[in-house]
């Protein structure tokens, strides 16, 4: 069974799919954190998280850490042999626990033919989405290298391919939700167009609970208008500066797989206590799994208020966007070019040479994320942009730490509570 | 974070500018952005390199600009092995010597690391922030120290 199968047989099942965000550079721990993961409480998938090297294509910097003992930030995939990481895969993947490779790489061919020479067919990516906010490959280097990798991804026997867009995350942080929706509905419709069958689309948690719900909503409507082939939705844990204790962690994590259950999610990616300062642990990891399981079974469905029903604005500034690339050209790697070349798409403060950078977002007095510019996108008449202050160094950081400010502040009002009273906190 | 330790003393607008650049693997940028307002707001032009800089490309872009001094951020735990293959060629070349360099962020993958800092300081920094909140306010004060004409050794 393929991945996207299994996610969508356990959440008809009733279960929401929790998955971590995982990369070790040694073999053995990698092992021990897959089978952490399996044996979790919850009803898990697996991920290795591949290091910054390789996703820069750098393998000589990864052999000279291999050699002097440095650890990674990650598993190096394309530097072990496919031997090591099917040894390390033995006996714990398997059709009940589908593996995914996540990277972040916008010359990720390396990196697709390790995963499949090791029997895996479940990756993440996206022509713009690993690439504006990874670092400076141009944006036609990418949506070539891109279309090649759902060419060996489709080409690998194993099983049906899984792809997932990155879209929804981007930066991670003040990017209005529609951009989000918008990028991630178009690249699972250029990995369709380029014959991968079975896709996912993501939305990172925002600055605001209602917002966000509504912006889940409005990304399975436009799904289900746009794509062929099999789908479903993966929300990520906020992606952006995380609270500093463990009480606001744990906050914002629960908030998460709350937005997942009433969004229709199928799959959420946690975060862990650790994220604001170094790389979670195994243990970490376990923890924020069963968590997010814990808050998930819990959360009802409950009916959510008519404007978050149909995605509401959100929708309406994400179908514009989209239809906006949709007019370019047909060919879907050439029309998000096109796009991003007029600024037609423009992701606030993306320093990528191929992004205009003429946007900016902003947290409204209301919590949610806006517009204070639009540049040339078109969504005048359809958004207010109120005139934003002039960029501070600490007004810039203010509205970094917004979210983790109100979920560390919240957990502090309520006092250390233990993770089973915890959750819940925020709606 | 916003305790002000000096006067506010700003330096000539002539002055040169200051790079402000990630390391060769690391493609975070907000800490680059929120270092070049603050670096601005001390008077200085700022020259920001941006993410996944190439080695040849900084050392390039160092003798050209001939900066007042060069602010290496990086949070992706790649940061002590990419700071100290780069500060080991940056000071072999010989107009580069003395040029004053420093670098901060999280730079381990294990949370703050003396050793790294050590490590660091010792191949040619003349400062390393480990990640802790007061580290914008002790680069205000590294960059006034040298405004002022003294070269101020922090760690
Ligand atoms: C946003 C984010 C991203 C975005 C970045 C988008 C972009 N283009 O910027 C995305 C999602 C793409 C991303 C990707 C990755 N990320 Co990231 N990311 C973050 C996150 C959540 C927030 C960072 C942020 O915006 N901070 C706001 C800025 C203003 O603050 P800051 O960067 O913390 O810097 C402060 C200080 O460190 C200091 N400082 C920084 N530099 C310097 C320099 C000097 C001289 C001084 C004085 C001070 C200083 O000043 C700042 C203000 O106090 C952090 C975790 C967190 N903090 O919550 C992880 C985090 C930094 N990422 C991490 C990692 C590992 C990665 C990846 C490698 C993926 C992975 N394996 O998990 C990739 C990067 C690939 C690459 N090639 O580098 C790790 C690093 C682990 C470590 N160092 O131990 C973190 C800590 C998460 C974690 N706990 O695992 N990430």
């Amino acid at each position: 069974m393929n991945f996207g199968d299994l996610v969508r047989r356990r959440h008809a099942g009733g279960r929401l799919v929790v998955q971590p965000r995982m990369g070790m550079s040694d073999p053995e721990t990698m092992r021990a954190g897959l089978l952490a993961t399996r044996k979790a409480e919850a009803s898990t998938v697996g991920t290795i998280t591949v290091d910054s090297y390789t996703r820069q294509d750098d393998l000589a910097a990864i052999a000279e850490a291999l050699r002097d003992g440095k650890p990674l930030n990650g598993y190096p995939i394309a530097s072990h042999p496919a031997q090591t990481t099917r040894a390390l895969l033995d006996g714990l993947w398997d059709e009940q626990f589908p593996v995914q490779v996540r990277h972040g790489s916008a010359r990720p061919q390396r990196i697709i033919r390790a995963l499949t020479k090791a029997g895996l067919h479940a990756t993440e990516g996206g022509p713009v989405s690993y690439c504006l906010p990874y670092g400076r490959t141009p944006l036609a280097d990418s949506v070539r290298n891109w279309r090649e990798a759902c060419e060996l991804l489709a080409d690998a026997d194993e099983e049906r391919p899984h792809l997932e867009s990155f879209g929804g995350c981007m930066l991670g942080q003040l990017c209005p939700p529609s951009l989000l929706v918008a990028i991630s509905v178009l690249e699972a419709m250029f990995f369709q167009q380029n014959g991968i069958d079975d896709v996912s689309v993501s939305y990172a948690q925002q600055t605001d609970p209602g917002q966000d719900l509504e912006a889940v909503t409005a990304l399975r409507r436009l799904c289900g208008e746009l794509l062929s082939g099999t789908w479903h939705v993966v929300v990520y844990t906020y992606m952006g500066a995380f609270p500093r204790t463990e009480e606001g962690a744990l906050s914002l994590l629960g908030a998460s797989a709350e937005l997942a259950v009433r969004g229709g999610a199928q799959r959420l990616i946690v975060k862990t206590v650790a994220e604001a300062v170094r790389i979670p642990t195994v243990a970490e990891n376990v923890a924020a799994l069963e968590h997010a399981d814990t808050v998930a079974r819990r959360a009802g469905a409950a009916e959510p208020p008519e404007h978050e029903r149909d995605g509401g604005q959100v929708y309406r500034e994400a179908r514009v966007l989209v239809e906006a690339v949709l007019d370019q050209c047909a060919d879907l790697g050439d029309a998000l070019l096109r796009a991003f070349a007029r600024g037609q798409l423009d992701v606030p403060f993306c320093l990528h040479p191929d992004n205009a950078g003429r946007t900016r977002g902003r947290i409204g007095p209301d919590s949610r994320l806006g517009w204070a510019a639009t540049g040339a996108m078109p969504l005048k008449g359809l958004v207010n942009t109120s005139a934003g202050t002039a960029l501070t160094a600490s007004g810039f950081l203010a509205s970094l730490s917004h979210v983790q400010h109100t979920h560390d502040t919240s957990a502090l009002a309520t006092g250390p509570r233990s993770i089973e009273a915890n959750s819940g906190v925020r709606r | 974070m916003n305790v002000v330790v000096e006067e506010d003393r700003r330096p000539a607008p002539d002055a040169r500018p200051v790079i402000v650049s990630s390391t060769v693997s690391d493609a975070h940028t907000w800490n680059l952005v929120y270092l070049q307002l603050l670096i601005e707001e001390l008077g200085y032009q700022v020259v920001n390199l941006g993410p996944c800089v190439p080695e040849e490309e900084l050392i390039a872009a160092c003798a050209r600009i001939r900066p007042a001094f060069v602010v290496l951020s990086s949070v992706n735990g790649h940061g002590g092995q990419d700071g100290l293959r780069l500060i080991r060629r940056l000071r072999a070349v010989g107009e580069l010597r003395d040029l004053p360099i420093v670098i901060g962020g999280k730079l381990g993958i294990g949370g703050a690391d003396p050793r790294i800092v050590a490590e660091l300081a010792a191949a040619g920094f003349d400062a390393v922030f480990d990640d802790n909140s007061d580290g914008p306010v002790l680069l205000r004060r590294f960059a006034r120290g040298l405004d002022s004409g003294g070269r101020r050794e922090l760690r």
